[in-house]
């Protein structure tokens, strides 16, 4: 019964989303607030009918009803509640599910946003209202998750478990959240299109409005990016955290061009410029979230497809992207043009170094994209196979992100309209010299010495220091008495600190990853219990392995020490579990957290030393300041939060109501 | 996102299960794969490890032969780890792989016609709408126009208000 309500509330959901569409439309055609609130209404309900329809979802996943298909497919008895649940996120129809929850969700907050006039939003929450439909009668027609068996099954074939892992449960909703948050500022971009403001006051008002739309995206995307690579980094077992995987690519990409949105729509909010390229970031953020599900779903990036992968869904998913993003981008281009320009400035400016920011985060979205697409549209047209992997990126993106980054920290220190370089030039010295400092000690501190990873070493620090002597610049200090000093701190607003956590955290993040991929240490070797292995100055011996049994699967549990010349030695367990209801095996890496470092031991299979003994193959990485890697975009997302909080975002404070009726 | 990563481990734990199943049988199954004997010249087996993430095992998702379990992966890491014994450079080595398995082989795409939009697309997308934005900002510089002589007047009438000590206490 709970079941057939999930199922009927999909179908209502699907309903009242296309209501909202057309109440909308004929609201804002006769200018009719009665009707424009109608279609609101349609809108929470709509996102109220779909919270139905997942909780009927998990509730059938919880309670494990075999009778329903994607159940049985999905779970089984023996799986931990929390597994069982992630499950009902886990297939193709699950995960649909929750992008419709996501869409409707941000749906019913734009159709109860207070601050938007009344055109702009009626014609957003017709936007919004089309998109639920068409993802919503993608969902009811060939993907429903509540599909019945008959006979029901004893026992569901189970969740593939790798994906039975914390970081993983959470890793969707975060990542769903960022991708399908875009589509709020998709609506805002269209309705801004179809309002067709000429006027110059209402583009600043437009900035705003979208701007705190795209954060909370990108935050949540921010963080599902790095759960999945934190994920891929404990539960593969290959010592990597980002792969440069088609998949990954996909998620990157909404990421880049929304970060280069946020920042585009800082100079329409304050200038009114750059509207219609904000506009486009907009469009384009979105767009590239659809990319990615398709590019996911359909499997045309993998040649083969054994999961949740079908073509012709694949194809419902193409047209879906084609229709939308082909009329929002047509409509683009003709509306575009008539767009009225902003304040001007000089290239020397605050404006200036945000569009530089936009130039490069948009060349690195390309780069992204031509990696991904290249191989799929050289094959199609000329039938030749490439490969495209770490090394093309490392020798395109790396460049590109590495000036964009030596000059970032110069532009919150540059002046609205026209900024003086030499000004800032020497207000950033002590940083500069500082970060130099750094460079030349890490080339010295790290074995073996290489020039690019002190370099970037050096543009880690730079970023960090840049980002803190904005804030010391902004509060005086050293320069004020202390008093004065905290007035001006108290008195900073909550954006401003969050621009400097979001761009300290950036440079976290790079040094993370330079040390890291700079001066990893790897061994593998078969080991008997007993030995050890040498990865740079640590030890590692193999202590025992017995059978260890968990609620799902059988594991060969290695325990193994992990010693460092006059320090203390420390037990790891790695693990090889098997797990019976899928006939599959994981691994579950021993991690030892060392200060910034990890030291990562995988058990391997059982096999035969080189001495002809029995043992178990055995891989460790010294992976020195790995932590950092996920640290960055964890400060980085609480710059968005604080970002977010901001006073004048929330409540739009000082907004012009130029369209309300 | 995940749905990828777990195609890719998907396949990798089917192979992981099929080495296990291999090793548990043992009987008319295909060898285990080579194990991994490091070379003994450290410079060497550095150059190996190097070429290791540029090769792509052939039977995987997206997978370097440094990362892969599966055999054929091992095979290649002791054919590569062989032919650097043998004295062969890395670009001999490079395009014997090619020669057998094809462009596909490499991470890093052959530079030729073909892919020169690959390789150079990028930069020349930057280099495109970094000078259009600099020709822009030159056209654009003429607007703001020099004053006439009634808007010198009132911009005098404007600086000496300022002389008044109210006003000097202004912008921050």
């Amino acid at each position: 019964m709970i079941v057939e309500t999930g199922a009927f509330a999909l179908v209502l959901a699907f309903v009242l989303a296309a209501l909202q569409a057309g109440i909308a439309v004929a609201g804002r055609l006769r200018r009719s607030p009665v009707l424009a609130g109608a279609a609101s209404g349609a809108a929470l309900a709509s996102a109220a009918a779909v919270v139905v329809a997942f909780a009927a979802l998990v509730w059938a996943f919880a309670v494990s009803d075999f009778s329903v298909a994607n159940v049985a497919a999905n779970s089984h008895t023996d799986k931990p509640m929390l597994y069982k649940v992630a499950a009902a996120w886990g297939s193709h129809e699950g995960s649909l599910l929750l992008w419709c929850l996501v869409l409707t969700g941000f749906g019913a907050a734009l159709a109860s946003a207070r601050n938007l006039p009344f055109g702009l939003r009626t014609s957003a929450v017709a936007v919004q209202g089309l998109l639920g439909a068409l993802f919503l009668a993608f969902a009811v027609f060939t993907s429903n998750p509540f599909a019945r068996l008959d006979p029901a099954p004893f026992q569901g074939a189970s969740l593939n478990p790798l994906l039975q892992d914390p970081a993983l449960a959470l890793h969707p909703p975060m990542l769903y959240a960022g991708y399908v948050g875009f589509s709020v500022c998709f609506s805002l971009a269209v309705a801004a299109l179809v309002e067709g403001r000429a006027n110059a006051a209402f583009w600043p008002a437009w900035g705003r409005w979208v701007r705190p739309w795209a954060l909370a995206s990108w935050i949540f995307l921010t963080l599902g990016i790095a759960l999945g690579a934190f994920w891929a980094y404990y539960e593969l077992g290959w010592g990597g955290w980002w792969f440069w995987d088609p998949v990954e690519n996909a998620s990157f990409l909404p990421w880049l061009a929304g970060a280069a949105l946020l920042h585009s729509a800082i100079v329409t909010e304050r200038r009114g410029a750059l509207a219609g390229w904000s506009t486009f970031l907009a469009l384009l953020a979105f767009t590239f979230s659809m990319l990615g599900a398709f590019l996911v779903r359909s499997g045309v990036l993998t040649s083969v497809h054994a999961f949740a992968v079908d073509p012709e869904r694949g194809l419902m998913l193409l047209a879906i992207l084609g229709v939308t993003a082909g009329a929002a981008f047509a409509l683009f281009a003709w509306r575009a043009p008539q767009l009225k320009g902003g304040g001007l400035f000089a290239p020397i400016s605050r404006e200036g170094g945000l569009v530089l920011n936009n130039l490069f985060l948009t060349a690195a979205a390309a780069t992204v994209l031509l990696g991904t697409l290249y191989p799929l549209i050289l094959e199609a047209a000329t039938g030749a196979t490439i490969s495209v992997g770490p090394p093309y990126f490392a020798l395109t993106f790396v460049p590109l992100m590495a000036v964009a980054l030596v000059v970032l920290p110069a532009g919150p220190f540059l002046a609205w309209k026209r900024g003086d370089l030499k000004g800032v030039g020497q207000r950033l010295a002590v940083a500069f010299g500082l970060a130099l400092l750094l460079a030349v000690a890490g080339w010295f501190a790290f074995e073996p010495r290489k020039v690019l990873s002190a370099l970037g070493l050096g543009l880690g620090a730079w970023l960090i220091l840049g980002a803190l002597a904005e804030t010391a610049e902004r509060v005086r200090l050293l320069r004020a008495p202390v008093s004065e000093t905290l007035r001006r701190a108290r008195g900073l607003p909550l954006a401003a600190w969050g621009m400097t956590l979001a761009h300290a955290g950036l440079g976290v993040f790079v040094l993370g990853a330079v040390v890291e991929t700079g001066f990893r240490v790897e061994a593998a070797r078969p080991l008997a219990v007993g030995e050890s292995l040498q990865a740079g100055k640590w030890t590692v011996t193999l202590n025992d392995v017995r059978i260890a049994e968990g609620p799902n699967y059988l594991a060969e549990q290695g325990r193994l020490s992990v010693a460092v010349p006059g320090g203390a030695a420390r037990e790891v367990t790695a693990e090889r579990r098997f797990f019976p209801a899928g006939g599959q095996t994981t691994t579950e890496v021993g991690l030892d957290f060392r200060g910034l470092d990890d030291v990562y031991v995988v058990l391997g299979e059982r096999g035969q030393t080189l001495a002809g003994q029995p043992g178990w193959s055995v891989r460790v990485w010294w992976n020195p300041w790995a932590r950092l890697i996920f640290l960055g975009p964890a400060i980085m997302a609480i710059g968005g939060l604080l970002s977010l909080l901001d006073r004048r975002l929330r409540l739009g404070v000082g907004a012009r109501r130029p369209g309300a009726a | 996102m995940g749905e990828g990563l777990r195609l890719r481990d998907l396949i990798r734990t089917l192979l992981a299960a099929l080495c296990l199943c291999a090793a548990s049988t043992s009987s008319a199954q295909e060898p285990p794969p080579a194990p991994d004997v490091p070379l003994a010249d450290a410079r060497q087996e550095a150059r190996a490890q190097a070429l290791f993430d540029d090769i792509r095992c052939v039977v995987c998702q997206h997978e370097a032969i440094a990362d892969s379990p599966a055999g054929i992966a091992a095979d290649m890491r002791q054919l590569v780890r062989e032919q650097i014994a043998a004295g062969r450079s890395d670009a001999e080595i490079r395009a014997d792989l090619v020669r057998r398995y094809g462009d596909f082989v490499l991470f890093s795409p052959p530079v030729r016609p073909g892919t020169w939009l690959l390789w150079f697309g990028p930069f020349a997308v930057v280099a495109a709408v970094g000078t259009g934005l600099l020709a822009l900002a030159r056209r654009r510089r003429p607007e703001a126009a020099p004053l006439t002589a009634d808007e010198e007047a009132r911009l005098a009438e404007i600086l000496a208000d300022r002389r008044d000590p109210d006003a000097m206490a202004s912008d921050d």
